[in-house]
C-alpha cells in the first residue's frame, strides 16, 4: 500500500484506493473466519473449501500466465499432476512427512517447469497453447506407463492411515487457507512488482519490451516456474485430500475447463476475476450438478458469450461500471486538485 | 517382416491422420485461428453419418456427399455468426470460443448419444484386406483412407496455387489488409475457407467412424493428432501437412509395436523431438513455392 509522497510538482503517483484499504480489511476477516472454521467441527465444509482453494490457485496461476503475461497455456494440468505425483512418490516412496511433502511436491512442479519450457517456448500463441497440452498429455501416458506408481490405475496415499484423521484434515486445511492467501496475495504482489511490470509489458508487445531492457525469455521462464509451484502446490494439496491419485485424475482434461471457465467468466487480467469465477462455478456446480452434461453444455455457452460480447469478464463488468478495484494494481497519476482523473492512469 | 509390416501400418494409419490435419490447416493457413473444436467436428461428423445412414437406410459412404454439403454449410455458417467475431490481435478469443464450442458439442452429443460407443458400419469393407507377399496384408479401408488423404492434399494444393480463390485465401493469409485493398472481401472468405476445411472434416469423420468404436469424448485426442500433424510437416505446404500425418502415423504404429501402452505416447514424443530439432517443420513455410 504505498503511496509515492507528493513532489513539488504538485503531483503524486497512487496505487491504492479506499476500496481497496475497506477491501483489505473484508480480506483478512474473512481468512480469519476460513482459519477458525475447523473449530465448527464440519468435515464435509471443510472438505469443499480445500477443493475451493486448489481451484483457486489453479485459476490464480493461469490467469498469472494468461491474463497479465498474455501466455495462453492449455496445459496447466501438467503441473497439478506433477505435483500430486510428486506428493505420492515422497509419502508412499520415500516415507517424507506428507505435509512437508506438499511444499516438496510444488517444488518438483517448479523445476519440472524449466525443461518442459525449453520445449514448449519453441511455439508461439496458439500453437504454444497447444503444444503445452501435448505435454501434458506427454506427462499423463508416461505416468501411466510407471509401475511404480501403479500403472493407469493409480495409486492410494497408503502412508497416511499412520496419522490420525481429525489431525490429517486439520493440517490439510490450515495448509489450504495459507495456500490460498498465498496464492492471492503472491500474485496480487508479483503483478505490481517490477516482474509484473516487465510481464505486461511482454504481454503488451514483446518487442518493445526487449528494446526497453527487459529480460524476455528469464521473465516469461520465470513467471512460467512460479505458476508451476503454484499448479503444483495445489495439485499436491488436492491429492493429498482426495487420498488416492490415478494419471487421468492428475493429468486429466476435466482441469482444463476449470481455468479456462473460472478465469474467463470471472474476468481475465485482475485478481477479483478468478475469485468471482471460481466461487461462481461451485455455485453452479452445487445447482446443476444432477442436471448431467447440460450444465457444462451451459458454461460453454456462457464462455462463449462472455468472450464475445464482454471479454473483460463478469467483474471487468462491475469493476467499469462502478469504478471498484478492490486489489488496484494501476499507477495513478494525481495531479494536484483533480484526483483520480481516468486520463492519468497509467496501467501497470 | 515384422516391422515392414508395422511401417506398413503406421503409414497407412498416418493418411487418417493426414486427413484429421487438412481441415486444421486449411483454417490456420488462411485466418492464423486454431480451432479447439476440429477434433469435436470429426466426432460430430461421425454422428451425423451414423444419424443419417441409419435414417434413409443407406451405406455411410452413399450419405456421404450429404454430410459433406451439411458440414461445409455448417462451416460457413459458424464462420460468419461466430468466428469472424473472434479474429483479432487477442490469441485469448478465439482459443476460448472454439474451446467453448468443444465442451458445448462433446456434452450435446453426450446428452443426446449417450456415451456408448458407436460405429459406421459399410458391410464387409472394413475387414477385407489385400494379401501380398511374405504375408502382409493391407486393409482395403486403410488404403482407400490413405488414398482419400492424397487426394484431398492435391485437390487443396490445387485450389491455394491455381485459382482465383486459393490466390485471394494466400493473399488474405499473408497481409489482411491489403488484400482488403485489392477488393478481396476477408469475411466472406473465411467463411468459404472454413467451408472447405469442414468439407474436409466430414471425410475424416466417415472415415474415423468406421475405424474406430467412438464416443463423444474423443475429440480432443483427434484434435491433438491433427494439431501434430501440422506442426510435424511444418506451414509450408499441404504436402508437409500429409507427411506430418504419415509421420505421426508411423510413430504410433512402432510404439505401439514395441507395447500396447506406448503408441500414443511415441506419437507425442516424435512431436516434441521435432519441436526440439526442428521447430518449423520438416517442409518449412520459406521453402515452399
Amino acid at each position: 500500500m504505498s503511496a509515492t509522497p507528493a513532489t513539488s510538482a504538485g503531483f503524486a503517483v497512487r496505487r491504492t484506493t479506499g476500496t481497496a484499504r475497506i477491501a483489505l480489511v473484508v480480506g483478512v476477516l474473512v481468512v480469519a473466519a476460513l482459519a477458525a472454521l475447523p473449530l465448527a467441527g464440519n468435515a464435509e465444509a471443510m472438505r469443499l473449501v480445500v477443493e475451493f482453494i486448489c481451484v483457486l490457485t489453479i485459476a490464480q496461476m493461469w490467469n498469472f500466465l494468461a491474463g497479465y503475461g498474455g501466455i495462453v497455456s492449455i496445459g496447466q494440468q501438467a503441473f497439478i499432476g506433477l505435483g500430486g505425483y510428486a506428493l505420492v512418490a515422497f509419502v508412499n516412496h520415500l516415507g517424507v512427512n506428507p505435509f512437508l511433502a506438499v511444499p516438496l511436491a510444488g517444488i518438483v512442479a517448479a523445476l519440472l517447469a524449466i525443461p518442459t519450457s525449453y520445449v514448449v517456448f519453441r511455439l508461439k500463441g496458439a500453437y504454444f497453447a497447444i503444444g503445452t497440452w501435448a505435454v501434458a498429455e506427454s506427462y499423463r501416458l508416461i505416468l501411466a506407463n510407471v509401475q511404480l506408481f501403479g500403472g493407469g490405475s493409480g495409486e492410494s496415499l497408503t502412508a497416511l492411515v499412520a496419522i490420525p484423521l481429525a489431525v490429517r484434515e486439520i493440517v490439510t486445511y490450515e495448509m489450504a487457507v495459507v495456500l490460498g492467501v498465498a496464492a492471492v496475495g503472491g500474485v496480487y504482489w508479483l503483478v505490481r512488482s517490477r516482474l509484473g511490470l516487465a510481464l505486461t509489458a511482454i504481454r503488451d508487445s514483446e518487442r518493445a519490451a526487449a528494446s526497453a531492457g527487459v529480460d524476455v525469455r528469464r521473465t516469461t521462464l520465470t513467471i512460467y516456474a512460479i505458476a508451476a509451484l503454484g499448479a503444483g502446490l495445489a495439485g499436491a494439496l488436492y491429492f493429498l485430500e482426495q487420498l488416492r491419485i490415478t494419471p487421468d485424475a492428475a493429468f486429466g482434461m476435466s482441469w482444463i475447463p476449470l481455468m479456462f471457465f473460472a478465469v474467463v467468466i470471472g474476468g481475465l487480467g485482475t485478481i477479483e476475476g478468478p475469485i468471482v469465477g471460481t466461487l461462481l462455478y461451485f455455485v453452479l456446480r452445487q445447482e446443476f450438478s444432477d442436471s448431467g452434461a447440460w450444465y457444462l453444455v451451459g458454461l460453454g455457452v456462457l464462455s462463449i458469450l462472455v468472450m464475445l460480447l464482454a471479454p473483460e469478464g463478469l467483474w471487468g463488468l462491475v469493476a467499469r461500471r462502478w469504478n471498484l478495484h478492490l486489489f488496484p494494481v494501476r499507477r495513478r497519476l494525481d495531479v494536484a486538485g483533480e484526483t483520480g482523473t481516468a486520463n492519468g492512469e497509467l496501467h501497470a | 517382416m515384422g516391422w515392414i509390416d508395422t511401417i506398413i501400418q503406421g503409414i497407412l494409419l498416418g493418411g487418417l491422420f493426414a486427413l484429421f490435419a487438412l481441415g486444421l490447416a486449411v483454417i490456420y493457413g488462411v485466418m492464423k485461428l486454431i480451432n479447439i473444436a476440429h477434433g469435436d467436428f470429426i466426432v460430430l461428423g461421425a454422428y451425423v453419418a451414423l444419424g443419417i445412414s441409419g435414417a434413409t437406410g443407406r451405406s455411410p459412404f452413399v450419405v456421404l456427399p450429404i454430410v459433406v454439403v451439411i458440414f461445409m454449410l455448417f462451416g460457413y455458417v459458424l464462420q460468419r455468426t461466430i468466428l469472424n467475431y473472434t479474429l483479432g490481435r487477442d490469441i485469448l478469443i478465439p482459443l476460448v470460443v472454439t474451446y467453448g464450442i468443444s465442451v458445448v458439442i462433446q456434452n450435446l452429443l453426450l446428452q443426446v448419444t449417450s456415451a456408448d460407443s458407436r460405429s459406421l458400419k459399410v458391410g464387409g469393407i472394413e475387414t477385407a484386406s489385400i494379401a501380398l507377399p511374405g504375408g502382409l496384408a493391407i486393409g482395403w479401408l486403410p488404403l482407400l483412407t490413405l488414398a482419400t488423404a492424397l487426394a484431398a492434399t492435391i485437390f487443396l494444393e490445387w485450389l491455394f496455387n491455381h485459382t482465383r480463390l486459393g490466390i485471394a485465401f494466400r493473399a488474405a493469409s499473408d497481409d489482411r489488409e491489403t488484400a482488403n485493398l485489392m477488393g478481396v472481401n476477408d469475411l466472406r472468405l473465411y467463411a468459404y475457407a472454413t467451408a472447405i476445411a469442414l468439407g474436409v472434416v466430414a471425410l475424416a469423420s466417415l472415415f474415423m467412424g468406421i475405424k474406430f468404436e467412438f464416443t463423444p469424448d474423443l475429440g480432443s485426442s483427434f484434435l491433438l493428432y491433427a494439431f501434430e500433424a501440422v506442426v510435424i510437416g511444418g506451414l509450408g505446404s499441404f504436402w508437409g501437412t500429409f507427411l506430418g500425418g504419415i509421420v505421426l502415423g508411423v510413430a504410433q504404429a512402432i510404439g505401439f509395436a514395441i507395447n500396447p501402452g506406448w503408441g500414443i505416447l511415441l506419437g507425442h514424443l516424435v512431436f516434441l523431438a521435432v519441436l526440439v530439432l526442428r521447430p518449423n517443420g520438416l517442409v518449412p513455410r520459406s521453402a515452399a513455392a
